[in-house]
C-alpha cells in the first residue's frame, strides 16, 4: 500500500499506508489524524482539505486542478503555489512516499 | 396570539400530510414562527425532494430539500445563479418593490471573487488570534454582570450584546452606538406587519437613516491618513472597491451586518436551547467541556441559522428528473438538508459528540461557503468556555419567542434563570 507522510503545522510527523483509490484527505480522515476537516466530504466544496505538496517530482505526478479546485483553493487563507486540496488526489502506486504539510488551520 | 407557546407537532404533522402534494408550500414565516415547518420538510424529503410550490407570497418557486441536492445546486454556480438582478439569494428577493441590493454573496464570478476577497482578511487565521481575547474578556464580563436567580432575556444580555461587539469591532464601528448595528440588521430582515416594523416604507426610512450612518464612516476612513483594518477601510482603499457606487458599499455593508450578526447571535441562544431540550447532553458537556468544539458544530448543524439560500436558473435544466426552467427561483432549504437522514445519523437529535458534527450544511457549499464560519465558531466556543468557568447550569423557564421569518431562523427573546455561580 502506498504510505503518505502527513506533517501537521507544529511538525509532528504521521505516517501512513492509505489504500489506492483513496484520497489523500481520506487516508488522513479515517486515520483520525487532525489537521483536516474536509467538511465537505470530498466534493471540492470547501476548502477544509487544504495541504500543501512541496516536492515537485510527486507534484507533477498529481493530475493538474480543475477549475473548481482553483476556485476553492482561490478563497483558503495562506494560500501557495504548492496549495492543494487533499480530497482531489488519489492515491496510486505513484504516489507512495508523497509527503504533504498542513496549514495552520484549515477555513 | 401568543406565539411563545410549545409547538404542536401533532397538529402541524396532520395538517402537513393531509395536503395534496402540489400545494405543499414550506416558504410561510408563520411556520417558522410557531417552529412547525418540520413535517413539511420531512414529508418534500421523502416523497418530493425537488418540489415545485406554483403559488406563494413569494410566487412559483422549487424547494430542494435534500443534503446532497443542496450541494449539487450550490457548488453549480454557472447554472444556478446568486445576482442580485435577478433577485439575489432570498425567497424574497426581487418581489414588487424589493429591489436587492448589490453585495458580494449576491454576485457571480469575477465580481463576486474579487469583492469577497477584499474583505476576507478580517477573518483570516491570523486576525482571529487578535479578536479571541478580546472576545473572551468580553464574554466574562457579560457573564459576570447576569442577574442569579431571577429571569432575564438571554438573547438580549448575551448573544446580542456578544455579537454585536464583535461587529462593532470588525467595522470599527463607534461602540456606544453599536446596538444600531443590532437595530438595523432585524430591520433588513423584518418582516413589515409582524413585531418590529410595520410598513415597507417605514423599513426604507431605516435604510436611509443606516446608509447615511455607513456613508459617514466611509467618508472619514476614505480620507484617513493611515489606513486601519477594519472591513470599510478595507473596502475604501482596496483598489477594487474604493470606486463601488455608494449603493454597492451599502449592500455589502448590509450583507455584512447580517452576516456577523443575526446567525451567531441565534446561534448562541440555540445552544442554550438545545442544551435545555436535552438535559442529558448538556450533562455530557459539563461532564466534558472539551467536547464544546464539537457541541458548537452541533448547535450550528441543529440550529441551521439561515433556514434557506436561494438561486436563480440561468438555463433550462434538468434536476432529479424535474425540469427547472431557465428564470426559475430555486430555494435551497438548509434547514432541511441539515435533517437528511441519508446523510446524518440520527438528523433530529442533538448529540454533543456526535461522530461527523462538522458535517452539516449551515454554512453552505462552493464559492459562497460562508466567510465568517471560524468567526461564529471562535465565538460560541468561548461564550461556552466562559459559561461553564462561572455557570453550573442556565435554565430555560419560557419557550422561546422565534422570528417570524422564511430567511434569518432565530429568536427575539428566551427567558432563563441562573439558579448560582460555580
Ligand atoms: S473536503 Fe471539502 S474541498 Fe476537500
Amino acid at each position: 500500500m502506498p504510505k503518505i507522510k502527513y506533517i501537521e503545522h507544529n511538525g509532528k510527523e504521521h505516517e501512513i499506508e492509505v489504500p489506492e483509490g483513496w484520497s489523500v484527505m481520506e487516508g488522513a480522515v479515517k486515520n483520525m489524524l487532525p489537521g483536516i476537516d474536509a467538511d465537505c466530504g470530498g466534493a471540492c466544496a470547501c476548502a477544509t482539505c487544504h495541504v500543501y505538496v512541496d516536492d515537485p517530482a510527486f507534484a507533477a505526478k498529481i493530475p493538474p486542478k480543475t477549475d473548481m479546485e482553483e476556485t476553492m483553493l482561490d478563497f483558503a487563507p495562506e494560500v501557495q503555489p504548492t496549495s492543494r486540496l487533499s480530497c482531489q488526489i488519489k492515491v496510486t502506486k505513484e504516489l507512495d512516499g508523497l509527503v504533504v504539510r498542513m496549514p495552520e488551520s484549515q477555513h | 396570539m401568543n406565539i411563545a407557546v410549545k409547538p404542536d407537532m401533532k397538529s402541524a404533522r396532520d395538517a402537513a400530510y393531509a395536503l395534496p402534494l402540489a400545494e405543499l408550500n414550506p416558504a410561510q414565516g408563520i411556520l417558522f414562527q410557531t417552529d412547525t415547518m418540520w413535517p413539511y420538510f420531512e414529508r418534500l424529503r421523502k416523497e418530493d425532494p425537488v418540489h415545485y410550490t406554483a403559488d406563494s407570497e413569494f410566487g412559483p418557486y422549487w424547494s430542494i430539500t435534500k443534503y446532497n441536492d443542496i450541494m449539487a445546486v450550490d457548488t453549480n454556480h454557472q447554472v444556478f445563479s446568486s445576482d442580485f438582478t435577478y433577485g439575489g439569494i432570498t425567497i424574497g428577493g426581487g418581489q414588487a418593490n424589493f429591489e436587492p441590493l448589490p453585495m458580494f454573496i449576491a454576485m457571480d464570478p469575477p465580481r463576486h471573487d474579487i469583492q469577497r476577497k477584499v474583505v476576507t482578511p478580517v477573518v483570516s487565521p491570523a486576525n482571529l488570534q487578535v479578536l479571541g481575547p478580546i472576545i473572551r474578556e468580553r464574554a466574562g464580563k457579560i457573564l459576570d454582570d447576569l442577574p442569579i436567580g431571577e429571569p432575564f432575556d438571554w438573547v438580549d444580555k448575551v448573544s446580542i450584546e456578544l455579537t454585536t461587539m464583535t461587529l462593532a469591532t470588525l467595522f470599527d464601528f463607534p461602540f456606544a452606538d453599536r446596538r444600531k448595528l443590532t437595530y438595523w440588521s432585524d430591520v433588513v430582515t423584518a418582516v413589515p406587519g409582524h413585531g418590529l416594523i410595520d410598513t415597507f416604507e417605514q423599513k426604507m426610512a431605516v435604510f436611509q437613516e443606516y446608509h447615511a450612518y455607513f456613508t459617514n464612516l466611509w467618508n472619514e476612513r476614505v480620507n484617513a491618513t493611515e489606513t486601519k483594518g477594519d472591513l470599510i477601510s478595507m473596502l475604501a482603499h482596496n483598489p477594487a472597491t474604493r470606486d463601488m457606487s455608494p449603493r454597492e458599499y451599502f449592500g455589502n455593508v448590509v450583507l455584512l451586518t447580517v452576516g456577523g450578526n443575526d446567525t451567531t447571535r441565534n446561534t448562541i441562544t440555540g445552544s442554550v436551547l438545545a442544551l435545555n431540550q436535552n438535559p442529558d447532553q448538556y450533562q455530557k458537556l459539563r461532564e466534558n467541556p472539551s467536547l464544546i468544539p464539537s457541541m458548537v458544530s452541533e448547535t450550528i448543524r441543529w440550529q441551521t441559522p439561515l433556514a434557506h439560500m436561494r438561486r436563480t436558473a440561468t438555463q433550462d435544466f434538468e434536476f432529479q428528473g424535474k425540469q427547472i426552467k431557465k428564470g426559475d427561483k430555486v430555494v435551497m432549504w438548509y434547514v432541511s438538508g441539515n435533517r437528511d437522514d441519508e446523510v446524518i445519523e440520527r438528523p433530529n437529535d442533538y448529540i454533543v459528540d456526535r461522530e461527523n458534527p462538522r458535517r452539516h450544511i449551515s454554512f453552505g457549499f462552493g464559492i459562497h461557503r460562508c466567510v465568517g464560519n471560524r468567526l461564529a465558531e471562535l465565538q460560541l466556543q468561548i461564550i461556552w468556555e466562559e459559561i461553564f468557568k462561572r455557570f453550573p447550569v442556565i435554565e430555560q423557564v419560557a419557550e422561546p419567542k422565534r422570528t417570524y421569518s422564511t430567511f434569518v431562523k432565530g429568536y427575539e427573546h428566551l427567558h432563563v434563570v441562573i439558579p448560582k455561580r460555580v
